[in-house]
């Protein structure tokens, strides 16, 4: 188990060093010039890009460049803009030219309200998903069943951003049925404040996510109901009740894990439409708003982030799997 | 298996032949029907089937894939959902009726008064449960026990079924167990709450052949100290011819053939339970004689045949007049062998024919053998 988990770290380490090279060949070969975002668009020659440029040390070859991009990661780098010094600890991920702040430290104050989006419409999602798919399961070839799928297609097909934007719409500046929302800190503020701030969007992920989970759920649960474990489970005599949720669904609930750890490893990631719409200061906008500026610290930084996510989720997942069954050795 | 001799030589001359139902019975089946609506027609699963079964007795259920063996028996257990299948006639397990029982009461006699021993055990033991919580939990549903002393009786019924070490096997995991010992487990399980009745569908079909017969021991040596009902489902005469008392023959959802098992082994009254007997290897006679598989498929349950469910693949439905086989249902009535033995055949005289034609091909060498005892006991005279 321990050989297995460092294992898999070495290797999502692999994984991040080849992110960063690509993050780092974005930066270095694509379109926009970093230099460019500092070069006050009105007054901007040349010959003052170019001064920009030596100014911040693009000019050097791009190995030095990226050497020096992985020493702040490691051990934190001091960058100087002109005549402001910035100081970047240790992870540094660069520093915005143009807000001129450490781009870690510019993340980390954005990430909670990411983390409380994911989390609460997590919760929202897999209660609802798995509730609505055990039942449809449990019914399955009644019109209930039918109704739940064609329901959740339908949904489905919304595309979200047109879900988001109605419910922001309607529910909050028209029928005012719903608070405007805005990310507070539970610890500083309360949790009242908080849940009350970002209930809709909350919802709005939970509903969305959760028509995929219901179909999912229905599936697995299905099979998982058709097994002779389950036949053994209803034979012993226990309730239906256990029959269904501890035999079946500990069974079902194999494969959801899995797409959970991703989908909640990409909401962690930034939920950029949600954040968006419900104008919530997190990663997702804060990426929308670097790319709009070209601020490719910020953009390089936010894919490393969400790399580092994934790769943590996918881990995270393997482990869960050899507790749910005892046949997987790590 | 027995050591040396084949099954069809197991008749013991002296020994009157038990009748098939008599006394009280645990276990009355009657007239039971079970159907399943599907979007292609009604499966016809089960169709008027009835047997009885005493306490401390076995009644072995013989028949291909899809004759109804294990639905007749899962609806015992109540383990059809009353939503997706129709069921009529009656199921009497001691002074209850299980047909129409509500779910909570069936409960109570799943896994308590009626167990069940599955097919594959493999499948059939959760694979992320341990098997001792697996044992106490069935323990647990019935006795009202605390969670350590179920795991005491889940180590008492490992060691009672045999598995070596109960104590520190308990908290391993089915695939921890090899298949005997899975099949152990299962057993162990479904004994845990002293069934009166226990029905194993093909406990056996899943594991290799000295694993078959230790099973098969067992759960010999458990009934007679349980005093159990058994019911056991195969397709194994062999398995039959050790374990049952009484055989009840199923084909196309109903019973052909029913009746005392040496009695129905050694004269078979139906051209369905003679394909049976064809079928199986003689390992005492010519090894290198071809067995005589029964022509044709099984029935569709969706459309059965009219009339007798065998005719279309009965070598004989020539021997009967007209065009009875194929327009009418024979009844299930004794045949020259006394009442308690049964068939479902329009053959005027089948015992002629299997003596004659059948038994000659398949055991020429018994056939003297069972002539001659034929003559100690007259056929019909209450045997």
């Amino acid at each position: 188990m321990v050989g297995y988990i460092i294992r898999r770290i070495v290797s999502g380490a692999l994984v991040l060093l080849a992110t960063s090279v690509a993050v780092f060949a974005l930066f270095f070969y694509g379109p926009a010039d970093p230099a460019e975002a500092y070069c006050p668009e009105t007054r901007c020659t040349p010959e003052r890009l170019e001064n920009i440029r030596a100014g911040l040390g693009l000019d050097r070859p791009v190995l030095v460049q990226y050497g020096e991009y992985m020493k702040g990661i490691v051990v934190g780098n001091d960058f100087e803009i002109g005549s402001i010094a910035i100081p970047c600890d240790a992870p540094c991920l660069g520093v915005s030219f143009k807000l001129r702040v450490d781009v870690t430290d510019y993340l980390l104050d954005r990430f909670p309200a990411t983390v409380s989006l994911a989390v609460g419409g997590s919760v929202i999602f897999l209660t609802l998903g798995l509730a609505v798919g055990i039942f449809a399961a449990r019914r399955r070839g009644t019109s209930a069943d039918k109704g739940i799928v064609g329901a959740s297609l339908i949904v489905n097909a919304i595309p979200y951003y047109l879900l988001a934007l109605l419910a922001y719409l309607y529910l909050i500046s028209a029928w005012a049925i719903f608070p405007e929302t805005a990310y507070v800190s539970p610890l500083e503020e309360g949790l009242l404040p908080w849940i009350k701030g970002l209930l809709l969007p909350w919802l709005v992920i939970g509903v969305f996510y959760s028509t995929q989970y219901a179909r999912f759920g229905r599936g697995s649960m299905i099979e998982a109901l058709n097994e002779d474990f389950v036949r053994t489970a209803r034979a012993k005599g226990l309730p239906e009740r256990k029959v269904v949720m501890k035999h079946g669904l500990r069974a079902a609930v194999v494969p959801i894990v899995t797409i959970f750890g991703l989908d909640f490893a990409g909401l962690l990631a930034g939920t950029v439409f949600t954040e968006q719409i419900f104008s919530i200061q997190g990663i997702g906008l804060s990426a929308i708003q670097a790319i709009g500026t070209k601020d490719l610290p910020i953009i390089s930084a936010t894919v490393l982030f969400a790399a580092f996510l994934v790769v943590t989720a996918n881990i995270v997942v393997d482990i869960v799997y050899s507790m749910i069954d005892p046949r997987v050795r790590l | 298996m027995s050591e040396n001799s084949h099954f069809l030589t197991e008749q013991d001359p002296t020994s009157a032949p038990q009748q098939a139902s008599s006394g009280s019975a645990f276990l009355t089946v009657e007239d039971l029907t079970v159907r399943f609506p599907t979007a292609d027609g009604t499966v016809q699963a089960v169709t008027d089937l009835s047997y009885t079964l005493e306490q401390g007795k076995t009644l072995g259920i013989v028949g291909e894939s899809g004759s109804g063996k294990s639905v007749s028996s899962m609806a015992i257990m109540g383990l059809h959902d009353p939503k997706r299948s129709e069921m009529s006639g009656s199921i009497r397990v001691g002074d209850t009726e299980i047909l129409g029982l509500s779910n909570n009461k069936m409960q109570k006699i799943r896994g308590g008064d009626v167990a069940m021993i599955f097919q594959d055990p493999l499948t059939s033991l959760h694979p992320f449960y341990s098997i001792g919580d697996q044992i106490s939990e069935g323990y647990r549903a019935h006795a009202d026990v605390s969670k350590s002393k179920a795991k005491a009786k889940a180590i008492e019924m490992l060691d009672r079924v045999g598995i070596p070490q109960a104590r520190s096997r308990v908290d391993d995991y089915p695939h921890h167990f090899s298949g005997g010992m899975r099949q152990r487990a299962m057993i162990a399980m479904a004994l845990v709450n002293d069934p009166k009745l226990l029905i194993a569908d093909e406990p056996t079909t899943a594991l290799d052949v000295t694993v078959q017969a230790q099973i098969l021991d067992l759960l010999q040596e458990l009934q007679h100290d349980f005093d159990s009902a058994i019911i056991i489902i195969t397709h194994d005469l062999g398995v039959v011819a050790e374990m049952a008392d009484d055989v009840l023959v199923m084909y196309g959802g109903r019973g052909v053939e029913y009746g005392p098992c040496r009695d129905i082994l050694t004269h078979p009254q139906m051209p369905y339970t003679w394909g049976l007997l064809s079928s199986v290897p003689d390992v005492t006679g010519d090894t290198s004689a071809q067995l005589i598989p029964i022509p044709g498929n099984p029935p569709s349950l969706l459309n059965p045949p009219t009339g007798c469910p065998f005719h279309p693949r009965c070598a004989h439905r020539d021997k009967v007049p007209g065009d009875l086989c194929r327009s009418e249902l024979p009844q299930l009535i004794p045949g020259n062998r006394g009442p308690g033995h049964v068939k479902r055949c329009h053959l005027a005289d089948p015992e002629e024919i299997y003596l004659t034609e059948i038994l000659p091909e398949i055991a020429p060498d018994l056939v003297e053998l069972i002539m001659h005892e034929n003559d100690d006991v007259a056929p019909g005279n209450g045997r």
